[in-house]
């Protein structure tokens, strides 16, 4: 039923292809040279220590790393035909298409209700509101704790009641790809549990893409997995993130073809 | 060995130190709050016991007469802080926003935020006289010289530093994961600043623009070179306009036991409308912690 793990995507429809995208901060290089095809409709995982750049890599992907000053990207991602850093690209209409949920819950000082909307308000949404918050709620997850209580303050639910919200806010703007980073360091095992859940239930309908710390999590919930490691560079002694191994999760964890991935994943270092 | 008593010992040097560093410290801080008690006892005394609704509502008399009020100058007070704030809020607000969301902390920023920390302590005098030479005496404003709106834009120099300052930081406080989320579901900045972080600061804010208008409605000096005094029922923004502040500085020097009097009404009036100013601007802070 599984594809050789050689031949990693190549059956699969490629959702976003990145193209010997490097990353720097000031004059400090980040990460260099990655290249991964990540499939549609899957969940890919990014692991690797700390320091890797497999967060930079994920904001790279729907332009998040425009907010930070200094940030340079060399290199292609392209998403559906177009290169994301092409000068005539609108970097908020990529983040509609692309949406992202962030390590800390960070709802906004609003109710659940305008929570949801607010994405969907700001996109031009002309449905039916109630129904889109229902929905949306019920995909994360949130529907029966919060169903009575949609006026209150975002802020009032629990921290994992939070990053669902977060998520469903995502989900409420119909994006084609949902990009975590690190979604659940901040929650206890329970919460956990159920947004791992109900990821799996998400991509039927869309791409995704988590950078997790946690191995098992990896395991758990991801279809294809990509190993980030940090290499001494041998002309300089500055350390630059890079794609060390990209491949089904089920080969990464059983048999990788990298020694470093090799360690890493069976807890030699890192 | 019998161990070390862990009971309280007066005669140890490090508590008699503590003890007298702790009554100092205490002292000063009685002496630091006496004026503001003693300013607010003795005009209460003063003038508390002048308040009437005719004192409210009526003209100031005539010099050598008894009665009247100081409702001209209540209504004057009002009217030049709301031009000021009309003039203040807006530029204000804006530099503070474009200082905390736009600017990324370059050195115009740096420059923008150096000025502002100057101009908040220029001396108000200055600020009436900087726009007594650019509009007053020049009869910039339809050939008028003195005026309510020459007054409100003296005080409005005075208010943008408070409101600058206050909205750039306010806005700074705002957690940057807030922005994330909001350009994460594909707010253009626009958005995101107007729906999102301006109302997340909007407390400190309002807080900032509460002190800066009470700051400025007490002002004198400013006023005396502007809007200038009227005995009279405000003629018209582009005429001379009474004030609380003006009245005091013009009546408590004059010989008349009656002009006296209604110093010292109008001194307890305006500290009121300040003391009151301060309290909301204190339960607009409340506001954003909960």
């Amino acid at each position: 039923m599984t594809a050789p793990s050689t031949s990693a995507s190549q059956s699969e429809e490629i959702c976003l292809s990145l193209q010997d995208l490097s990353i720097s901060y000031g004059n400090k290089e980040a990460v260099r040279g990655v290249y991964m095809d990540i499939p549609k409709g899957k969940v890919t995982a990014f692991i690797g220590p700390s320091g890797c750049g497999k967060s930079t890599v994920l904001r790279a992907l729907n332009r998040m790393n425009d907010l930070i000053d200094g940030c340079a990207i060399r290199g292609r991602v392209v998403f559906q035909g177009q290169d994301l850093y092409q000068r005539d690209i609108d970097p908020v209409e990529v983040r509609r298409r692309i949406g992202m949920v962030f390590q800390k819950p960070n709802p906004f000082p609003k109710s659940i209700y305008d929570n949801i909307a607010f994405g969907a308000r700001i996109n031009g949404y002309r449905g039916d509101m109630d129904e889109l918050v229902e929905r949306s709620l019920r995909k994360a997850a949130l529907w029966d704790e919060t169903k009575d209580k949609l006026r209150d303050s975002g802020y009032a639910l629990s921290g994992g009641q939070q990053q669902r919200l977060c998520i469903a806010r995502t989900i409420a703007i119909e994006p084609e790809v949902i990009l975590m980073d690190e979604p659940c360091s901040a929650l206890d095992p329970i919460s956990t549990l159920k947004i791992e859940e109900m990821m799996h239930e998400l991509k039927k309908n869309y791409t995704i893409v988590i950078v997790t710390h946690n191995m098992q999590q990896a395991v758990r919930v991801s279809d294809y997995t990509g190993f980030f490691n940090v290499s001494n560079r041998e002309d300089r002694d500055s350390k630059v993130g890079c794609l060390v191994e990209f491949s089904e999760t089920e080969s990464i964890f059983n048999s990788p073809q990298q020694l470093a991935t090799q360690d890493y994943v069976s807890g030699r270092f890192g | 060995m019998t161990p070390r008593t862990l009971s309280y010992r007066h005669g140890l040097s490090r508590n008699i130190w503590n003890r007298l560093l702790s009554s100092v410290a205490a002292l000063f801080t009685a002496l630091a709050v006496l004026p503001l008690v003693l300013v607010l006892i003795y005009v209460l005394i003063k003038g508390g016991s002048l308040i009437n609704m005719q004192l409210l509502t009526e003209l100031p008399p005539p010099p050598g007469l008894d009665g009247g009020g100081i409702g001209n100058a209540i209504v004057g007070t009002l009217v030049v802080s709301l031009i000021a704030s009309l003039i203040a809020i807006p530029i204000g607000v804006g530099g503070g926003i474009y200082l905390a969301e736009y600017s990324r902390s370059g050195p115009f920023a740096q420059f923008v935020r150096f000025g502002t920390n100057v101009l908040a302590g220029v001396p108000s005098i200055i600020c009436g006289v900087f726009i007594y030479g650019l509009i007053v005496s020049t009869r910039a404003l339809m050939g008028q010289s003195y005026s309510a709106i020459a007054g409100g834009m003296a005080l409005a120099v005075l208010m943008i530093p408070t409101v600058i300052k206050t909205t750039d930081e306010g806005l700074k406080l705002v957690p940057q994961e807030l922005r994330w989320g909001a350009m994460g579901v594909g707010a253009s900045r626009v958005i995101t600043i107007t729906r999102v972080t301006l109302p997340a600061a909007l407390a400190p804010i309002a807080t900032g623009v509460v002190l800066g208008i009470a700051r400025a409605a007490g002002e004198t000096a400013p006023l005396i070179f502007t809007a200038l005094f009227s005995p009279f029922w405000s003629d018209g923004l582009l005429n001379p306009i009474a004030s609380m502040s003006v009245l005091i500085y013009n009546y408590a020097i004059m010989p008349y036991e009656a002009q006296i009097s209604l110093a010292w009404a109008a001194s307890f009036v305006l500290v009121m409308m300040i003391l009151a100013a301060n309290l909301l601007a204190r339960w607009l802070g409340h506001l954003s912690r909960q």
